[in-house]
């Protein structure tokens, strides 16, 4: 336990927090990388997913590209890209959406393909069109995972982003990696901590606003016991229980 | 290719020592998962406790769980135990949430249909329940051997030898065929240990194959969430 007590002190330290290299600054940078990465891979990813669920078209090519993606180690993947673009946070950012883009593409359009089709057909015969399909029934049908999907995804690239710190960028994987480097374990402890809780703390946020976001009823058909409820769809739960692809 | 010849063997090494190293964590996520999904599926509140646990734990970024372990452990850091129970507490994360599922997919008619011609709750268990929540455990076990297999080439930031070093060793001599060699056989161990499980799954589940179903939410989307 004395090794934990060493990194809190150094978490605790007011000199480690701000500066050029302390805390502060790498957490902020983490967060950027995320976001930014986040951000681009939402614009790609969902609308394909939507549009892959709503037509049905193209659902061989998700499911096995979302397969490919679990299979390829990220480290590898990492080292490679940034050994042909040169290092920078262009390069990162390329990484963490191709990551990020096969959970979300899976996530939506695994929500769409649960959706009970009777309903779809209800609403298409009492003349809604294809765009009012879309948006007032399946989104919202599919918001618990599609939220999933996101969640794993931001997951994956916080846990990704961490690598950076091998590749010379900063972000909160720098101390994890010179603590292992320099065979300080107090540093590379404290650095892991810091990861678990940007981690932990992130996931948190997003579970609260998948409550916000999900409607009320579709959150209620969710918690019910399997038996209680009529629809014939296997039961899913609030997020993609994708493999642990996080490196 | 040049370099694989002339390195060979160093890649057949990593290759046995990342099939050794990422059997143990799919084999203890199966064993694991059995009672706890059960659990899970029998009780409302053991499945809040033990899937929300299963998430948390399931967030931890990997390459921080490998040193955090060290520290509560009481193991070396270049130990590779570490690397084996952390990706141990993902499969066994997955697994769980994947059992509970199967074992709701089964029929409560066929439970109880199972019950009334005199089953005990062991043998009703065991000859019933467990083949029947086969497929589903089987889905979900996929995904932890595929996830695993990749996800243990992290573990050589750390030192623990798996073909992981080829992407460090790779990287730090500006040399990507290196790296490409280490993907490729990463793939190669994954795809490997998938037939295996798909042909183990046929032979003991038999009639899955029987009943070809089309186009059917299930079938569909396994590969993507199960």
């Amino acid at each position: 336990m004395n090794l934990f007590l060493d990194a809190l002190n150094f978490l605790f330290d007011p000199a480690n927090l701000t500066g050029a290299n302390g805390i502060v600054p790498r957490l902020v940078d983490h967060v950027w990388y995320t976001g930014l990465s986040m951000a681009v891979a939402i614009v790609i990813g969902i609308p394909l997913g939507l549009l892959v669920g709503h037509t049905g078209r193209g659902r061989n090519a998700v499911v096995a590209l979302s397969s490919a993606a679990r299979a390829l180690p990220t480290l590898g993947l990492i080292f490679l890209i940034i050994l042909y673009t040169g290092l920078g946070v262009g390069p990162l950012i390329v990484v963490l959406v191709i990551l990020a883009v096969p959970p979300l593409l899976a996530g939506a359009y695994s929500g769409l393909e649960a959706v009970n089709r009777p309903t779809i057909d209800a609403a298409r015969a009492i003349g809604m069109t294809e765009w009012q399909i879309l948006l007032k029934v399946e989104i919202p049908l599919a918001m618990p995972l599609i939220f999933g999907g996101i969640r794993s995804a931001t997951l994956q690239v916080i846990a990704t982003a961490t690598i950076a710190g091998y590749v010379g960028l900063t972000g909160l994987g720098r101390f994890l990696i010179e603590g292992l480097a320099l065979r300080d374990y107090k540093l590379a402890l404290a650095g892991a901590i810091l990861v678990i809780a940007l981690a932990l703390c992130v996931d948190a946020i997003l579970a609260l606003a998948q409550r916000l976001v999900v409607p009320h009823g579709v959150a209620r058909g969710l918690t019910r016991h399997p038996d209680e409820s009529a629809a014939p769809t296997p039961r899913q739960h609030g997020r993609v229980s994708t493999a642990p692809s996080n490196p | 290719m040049l370099w694989l010849w002339d390195n060979l063997d160093l890649v057949l090494r990593l290759t046995a020592d990342h099939v050794r190293l990422s059997i143990i964590p799919i084999v203890v996520g199966f064993i694991v998962c059995i009672p706890f999904g059960w659990l899970a599926n029998r009780y409302t509140v053991a499945r809040t406790i033990l899937l929300t646990l299963g998430g948390v734990l399931f967030s931890i970024p990997s390459l921080a769980l490998f040193v955090t372990l060290p520290a509560l452990l009481g193991t070396r850091i270049l130990d590779e135990a570490n690397v084996v129970v952390a990706l141990s507490i993902y499969a066994i994360a997955v697994m769980v949430r994947g059992a509970a599922d199967a074992f709701s997919s089964v029929s409560r008619d066929v439970i109880s249909s199972s019950t009334a011609v005199g089953f005990s709750a062991v043998s009703r268990f065991w000859t019933v329940e467990f083949p029947l929540a086969g497929p589903v455990l089987l889905a979900s076990l996929r995904v932890v051997s595929v996830s695993t297999v990749s996800l243990l080439s992290v573990g050589s930031l750390i030192g623990v030898q798996s073909l992981g070093y080829l992407f460090i060793n790779g990287y730090q001599r500006d040399f990507p065929e290196e790296i490409l060699i280490g993907i490729v056989f990463t793939v190669i161990v994954a795809v490997l240990f998938d037939t295996i499980l798909v042909l183990v799954g046929r032979l003991l589940m038999p009639w899955t194959r029987a009943t070809p179903r089309r186009r059917s939410v299930t079938s569909a989307a396994a590969p993507v969430t199960a």
